[in-house]
């Protein structure tokens, strides 16, 4: 009995799970072979791994943008808040709570800043004052923001951006952020800035994360816990702490020690799992 | 004043009217390209669909008559006296919805993401089948089209003019044509409210949106499909208007369709991607042919108003592709 009651308790927590998920582009191109993952409600979970590796493909598999570029989930379940979504529309799971903030940013760059905070606000139907009321809050996180309020987008920094994108996605009133690449192209210090935004947006608005990055020791310092993908799959998962002193993360991802090997292919020593349905 | 000046103003004015008229049809152009990338070869034939079917509900035509003769054998040319006006209008509205949702569900939907040469080729495609749609619904006889837009010239303004001219010149008055001051009007009218429709509304908002990023309005929950029956139903209502006024100038035929030509050198000079480009691309168009016609003419034997719209097309598409109102290409290094 006390076990089922804990398994009950840990898939109410779980608020997105991935269960050995396939992806194939315009029908022949395999870049997903079976991932599973689950994010916590509150967590902030990092997708870790190199070009190609399937994070941001993982990532728009759960917020239906695949279909958009000819790719599709063929095997396997995404469950979000206990629901299945793989058929859902992108409109239909950003008004379930679960919003993409796209790689490279996607501002749109002939509207003004907060034209653009607006349009994330597209799918609510709470009214002017709630959204109103929104966005002097994203304004409180992004100051900068406020600042360049009424520039055309497409002409504010790289940093401004991102945190404009992440904003945009806020004013969805999410419960899930699905941030990918937020340190593309961004100085250390901003890229600092910005993931200590993200931990106060989820210490203090409650939003879960889902972020793929390249930049693994940031990512690890702010994530509670991490998945590493490898030719689309989870090679190695964890908690950020274990991952930070994994021996091979280390080597790889992190640049330290190392002597040998050059993926973890060659790693004999390392335990590879899978998770499979049933 | 010399009545050699006022020719000049004459021509001028009706210079402008005449723009507005490419105008009307431009802007059409201007909203499909704005939201989906589509130069859309088929809004020259939708405001001639649009105005046979105004002119089939007016006079009560029974649609694919024709067709029902050929099948059933039964002959039903008309249901009755016609509509009013409004009435008329507001039916021709619904179908020209209708018929966005159509192109939604049965073209673009399936071209989701394909270049955009594909679809430039889906919308020649949808020209040809609107054509013919046309023709089976409606006959394809000459029509005349009068919902009571006031046309001709004004006895009062030739009479104002006449006084402007210096005393014992042979000059008799400046002709305006009153359809052609309705449709200034009504184009002017039509932009403002674009304008505030696309400027502070939440859909207006969202269209500017799918006109800058495609992949960007999905991630944050734009749905494409809806915007995309709304962009063309709001082509749809331009179609509508421009096939009012040009029809109620020349007549319901197939040489309607033609008008979209004339757009084109407007387009290119206002910019694809700007409503006021479009109104001011058209005027400009207009007012340079008839003056060209009326000074350059001459000397070349005449006969200019017809290529020269293109002529400054070319020149433009040289020094200056985005044209004169177009959106900058932003980019940042």
């Amino acid at each position: 009995m006390a076990d089922t009651h804990t398994a009950e308790t840990s898939a109410e927590r779980a608020l997105l799970e991935l269960n050995n998920i396939e992806v194939i582009y315009n029908h022949v191109i395999l870049v997903l072979k079976g991932v599973s993952l689950s994010v916590p409600k509150g967590g902030i979970v990092a997708l870790l791994g190199a070009n190609g590796a399937g994070k941001t493909t993982t990532l728009k598999a759960i917020s239906n943008l695949l279909r958009a570029e000819r790719g599709d989930v063929t095997k396997g379940s995404i469950v979000l808040k206990g629901e299945h979504v793989h058929d859902l529309s992108p409109n239909e799971l950003v008004r379930r709570g679960c919003i993409q903030v796209m790689e490279g940013r996607h501002c749109f760059g002939h509207l003004s800043i907060e034209e653009n905070l607006l349009t994330g606000a597209y799918t609510r139907r709470d009214g002017g004052a709630a959204i109103k009321a929104d966005l002097e809050k994203v304004y409180s996180y992004f100051p900068r923001l406020r600042e360049r309020r009424s520039s055309q987008a497409g002409y504010t920094s790289g940093g401004e951006q991102q945190m404009c994108a992440i904003g945009r996605a806020l004013m969805a009133k999410p419960d899930m952020i699905l941030l990918d690449e937020p340190s593309m192209g961004l100085a250390p210090q901003l890229v600092e800035e910005i993931f200590e935004i993200v931990r106060q947006l989820n210490a203090n608005e409650g939003v879960t994360f889902l972020l793929a990055e390249q930049n693994t020791n940031v990512a690890l310092k702010y994530a509670t816990y991490g998945y590493i993908l490898e030719n689309g799959r989870v090679v190695l998962d964890g908690d950020a702490k274990s991952l930070r002193e994994n021996d091979d993360v280390k080597e790889f991802y992190l640049g330290i020690g190392g002597d040998s090997h050059s993926s973890f292919r060659n790693v004999k020593s390392y335990r590879r799992r899978k998770r499979w349905l049933n | 004043m010399s009545p050699d000046f006022l020719y000049f103003i004459e021509t001028v004015l009706n210079g402008l009217m005449s723009g507005v008229m490419y105008s009307l049809v431009a802007l059409g152009f201007v909203l499909i390209f704005k939201a989906s990338g589509i130069f859309n070869f088929a809004q020259g034939v939708m405001a001639l669909f649009a105005a046979l079917t105004l002119v089939g509900l007016l006079t009560g035509q029974v649609p694919f008559a024709h067709l029902i003769h050929a099948i059933f054998g039964v002959e039903a040319q008309h249901w009755g006296a016609g509509m009013p006006a409004l009435l008329a209008v507001i039916g021709t509205m619904v179908v020209m919805i209708a018929l966005a949702f159509l192109i939604e569900r049965i073209v673009l939907k399936h071209l989701v993401n394909q270049e955009p040469i594909i679809l430039f080729m889906a919308t020649i495609g949808l020209a040809y089948f609107l054509e013919g749609l046309g023709d089976l619904m409606w006959g394809s006889d000459v029509k005349a089209l009068d919902i009571g837009v006031p046309s001709g010239g004004s006895f009062w303004w030739e009479d104002v003019t006449r006084e402007w001219a210096a005393e014992g010149s042979d000059y008799f008055g400046m002709y305006i044509d009153k359809l052609d001051v309705t449709a200034a009007i009504v184009a002017a009218v039509l932009v403002v409210a674009l304008s505030v429709f696309s400027q502070y509304t939440r859909m207006g908002r969202a269209l500017r949106a799918v006109a800058d990023d495609h992949q960007a309005a999905l991630s944050v929950g734009i749905s494409l499909r809806t915007i995309w029956v709304i962009v063309w139903s709001i082509a749809g209502f331009v179609a509508l208007v421009a096939g009012i006024m040009w029809g109620s100038k020349s007549g319901v035929q197939f040489s309607l369709s033609l008008i979209a030509l004339k757009a084109l050198p407007v387009l290119i000079l206002g910019g694809f991607t700007s409503i006021p480009g479009a109104i001011v691309g058209g005027l400009i168009i207009g007012v340079g042919e008839k003056l060209a016609e009326l000074y350059i003419g001459p000397l070349v034997g005449g006969a200019i108003e017809n290529w020269f719209a293109y002529v400054v097309a070319l020149v433009f598409l040289l020094y200056r592709p985005q044209g004169l109102f177009g959106d900058k290409i932003i980019e940042r290094i």
